[in-house]
Order: structure tokens, then sequence, then C-alpha cells
């Protein structure tokens, strides 16, 4: 098959980037579109010409290191699925299909479709640690978890922070994410000694990064790969109102120094 | 105070600032419904409902001192939010799609400017009355009927009202959220009630022009 593609390019952070259109031909349609932009780029490395840079890694749907705005939709219109799962036969012979890069300010593009998204690595490296008991493994089960408690934690845990929702988002907000990833540790008994101070650095360093704030569109949850729900928003926001409401500087009578 | 100021300046902190100032303002517009659907029980009891309130000044300006606040808390927050959320993308895209948005959420930042316009000429209209050209203080219903029966004026408000119908259900619909008063059990539930509460008052507020122009009133 062969399609044509819009596709968005810039030198570098400082440059001024443009969509170029490439014709894309003798393309299979169980190609992903990743293996036909692999097709195309062979093609101007034998022009000579730059190669269309995009993130990608493990290409199996799990690493949320691959991200593209295809057709105004993050990841494509797949549904629960990454860019790398999008396969052409999705498409029709002749199509123009447009490729864009995650747009928000704390994503700043790097080169073409290339994003910088350490802003998320820097909101997870803000929540800091969880308290766990060191020495010999513990028995299992030793520490019981309700199995709701567990599923849910595991459906947020199953963000893999590939930013589609910030992308998707009016309002470039990472709340789908932050939340995501307070949810997962602040649903389970070994996040519970962090719990309330992690709500607050993280949610703390989400804003310092430059993110939207939630204005309930829900395009992040329709968008997101691994189909979080927002419903770890509201629990985010249960969890911060509660921190911000309680907190108080660490003070201790006893003990002494 | 250190934490709380931290609160309001975080943006899950104005969103809850968001959610209380437009509960405030609901509960306020569902007793202002109630209070002019007494212009159909005729010209003494709409009259008297009127003088009742304003025999109780203290009672009334306190109810007005709150209003103000949770109007200035509602305006002031909802700018800052959405200068923040603009800056946020200063790029957009070539193509948009949306996929799960709804008309009501992409409007309220235009609903809600226009609702803030309107609520200064309409009490300019009928609270300070320098708008309104026989304006009679001890006979509001008279005002309103005869305010009413211009067409344009009538227009004006069923248009705001409208605007309003969409605002309150977005606004109804995400409180919850923002307050993180969710559970799967309801969610379902809040959305139907959010447009519940929005087409109940917007149909008791259209229902006293439409009423005074089918002459339903004297």
């Amino acid at each position: 098959m062969r399609v044509f593609l819009q596709v968005w390019r810039q030198k570098n952070g400082q440059s001024k980037g443009r969509f170029e259109r490439y014709e894309a031909s003798d393309i299979s349609p169980d190609m992903s579109l990743l293996e036909m932009l692999d097709v195309v780029n062979e093609g101007l490395v034998q022009k000579n010409e730059a190669p269309i840079a995009f993130d990608h890694d493990c290409r199996e749907g799990i690493c949320g290191m691959c991200g593209l705005v295809i057709n105004g939709v993050p990841h494509g219109s797949e549904g629960g699925a990454t860019t790398c799962q999008l396969h052409m036969r999705k498409f029709r012979d002749g199509d123009e299909i447009w490729i864009e890069p995650f747009r928000a300010k704390a994503f700043p593009v790097l080169r073409d479709c290339v994003v910088d998204r350490t802003a998320l690595d820097r909101i997870i490296q803000a929540g800091g640690f969880i308290s766990v008991r060191t020495g010999a493994a513990p028995d299992a089960n030793q520490i019981l978890v309700p199995k709701e408690d567990a599923d849910l934690a595991m459906d947020a845990a199953a963000c893999i922070g590939c930013g589609a929702c910030v992308a998707a988002c009016p309002n470039a907000s990472a709340m789908l994410f932050t939340a995501a990833k307070l949810s997962h540790l602040g649903l389970l008994p070994q996040g519970q000694p962090e719990r309330y101070s992690r709500a607050l650095a993280m949610v703390k360093q989400m804003d310092a990064e430059g993110f939207g704030a939630c204005t309930n569109h829900e395009e992040c949850e329709a968008v997101c790969p691994k189909e979080v729900s927002i419903d770890f928003i509201a629990r985010m926001n249960r969890d911060f109102a509660k921190a911000a409401a309680t907190f108080r500087p660490p003070k201790a009578r006893g003990g002494g120094d | 105070m250190a934490t709380a100021v931290s609160f309001t300046a975080s943006s899950i902190g104005k969103k809850y600032v968001m959610a209380v100032s437009g509960i405030a303002l609901f509960g306020f517009t569902m007793a202002h419904m109630a209070g002019n659907l007494q212009v159909f029980l005729g010209r003494e009891r709409f009259n008297g409902y009127a003088a009742t309130l304003h025999a109780m000044p203290a009672v009334l300006w306190a109810f007005r001192g709150v209003m103000i606040l949770a109007v200035v808390a509602h305006i002031v927050t909802s700018v800052q939010l959405a200068l923040r959320n603009r800056a946020a993308r200063p790029q957009g895209y070539a193509k948009k799609q949306s996929l799960a948005t709804t008309y009501a959420a992409r409007t309220m930042v235009v609903s809600g400017p226009i609702l803030f316009f309107y609520i200064v000429y309409h009490l300019l209209h009928f609270t300070f009355n320098t708008l309104h050209p026989n304006y009679e203080v001890t006979d509001l219903y008279s005002n309103v009927v005869a305010s009413f029966r211009q067409v344009p004026i009538s227009v004006s408000y069923i248009v705001a009202n409208a605007c309003f119908g969409f605002h309150v259900f977005h606004g109804a619909y995400s409180l919850f959220q923002s307050l993180g008063v969710n559970h799967p059990r309801y969610n379902g539930a809040l959305r139907s009630l959010a447009m519940a509460i929005a087409v109940l008052v917007t149909t008791g507020f259209i229902a006293v022009p439409v009423g005074v122009l089918a002459g339903l009133t004297k």
C-alpha cells in the first residue's frame, strides 16, 4: 500500500519546525506505523537526507518510549495501545497521515517528533522512597492486601509513563500520570508510611514543571494505552487535600538527639 | 499558614476553590430560582416575598457578602487556572481530534465570561435599577412583568440561562471529581444528576420570561 505523510520536522529545540510531506510506497499492511517510518527513513538516508527522529524502544507496547500524535490522537486511533502497536492495516491506501510530536511546554521538542519527557521522571523522583523492611526475605502474604486493593493498585501501576495523557489533555495536564503513580503506592500497605508526604511532593513537582490543571475533559483516559482511569485523579485530589490540611513539620518531643 | 497558602497556590487547591465556590453560587441560584417562580403565584405573593427579604437587611447583606466572596474566588481562580492551562501548551496541534470531551466542557471559558457580563447587566437592571425605565421599588412584580414583555430582554435572558445550563452541567459533574468525591458505583449517577440539575435550573429560570410572554402573568 501507499500512504502520504505530513511529518513534523524540527532540527532542534531552538529552531522553528514545519511539516514535510513524504510518500511511503511499498508498505505492507502488516507493518506497524513505526516500521513504516523505518522504511521512509531508509529512503531518506539513501538520499543523504536526515531521517525522521522519533522515540521507540521495545516495540511491544510495554516500555512507554514511543509516542506520536497520529491524525490528532496520541498513539493513534487503535485505542488501549501504544504507537508501536498501531498497524498500517488501520489505514487505507492513499491516506494522508499527520504525524506530530506530543505538545506541551513541559515536553520541549528535542528533534522532529522526539520530545524531552524527563519532567515525568522528576515527578517520580519527587515522590522519594518508600520505607521497606530490609534483611531476610519476609514470608509470603505476611502483609495482607485485600484483593480489590491489589487489583486497583495494579491498574494504576499499569501506567508506563508515556505521556500520552499530557499530549491529549487540552490543558497539557499531567494529573492522570501523577495520580496513577501516587495511587499504585497509596493503595498498598507498603506505601502507607509516606503516602501523604508523597502526595504533597509529587503534586508540587507537577505544578513546578508547568503542566496545566485538569478540567475533566477525560481525553487522557481515552488515549491512555493502559486505560488508566480518571478515578485515580479524584483519589489524588483527596490525598493531596488531606495532606495539605493535616501537614505539620516533623517534630519529636521524645527520643532526644 | 505556610501549607494553607501552598494549598490554594497548587493546581489541585485551585480546583477545590472552584468546586466549593461553585457549590455556593449554585446554592444561591437554586434559592433565586425558587423565589422567581413565585411570580406565577401573583403580584401580592411575589412582592411580599421581596419585602420579606428586604425586611432582614442583616441576613440579606451577610448572604450577599458570602456571594461576593464566592464570585471573586470563582472568577480570580478560574482566570489563574485558564492562564496556567494556556501556558502549558504554547504550541498547539495541526490536527487535533477530541475523543471524550463534551461541548459543555470545551466552552467553560466562554460560558463563564458570558455569565459574568450577563449578571452585571442583570444586577444593573433589576437590583440597582439603573437600566429600568419605570422602576418601582415596592412593586417588583410590575418591574419583572414589564421587562419580560419586551422580547429582546426575554431573549437575552433565555440565551444567558442556556449558557448557565451548560456551565452548571460541566461544573456539577466535575466538582465531585475535583473534590475527590467519587466511586465507581456512583460515577454514572453523578453524570445523570448533573444533567438533571442543569435541566432543572435552566427550565426554572426560563419559565419566567416564557410565562410572561405567554401571558400567564397579569
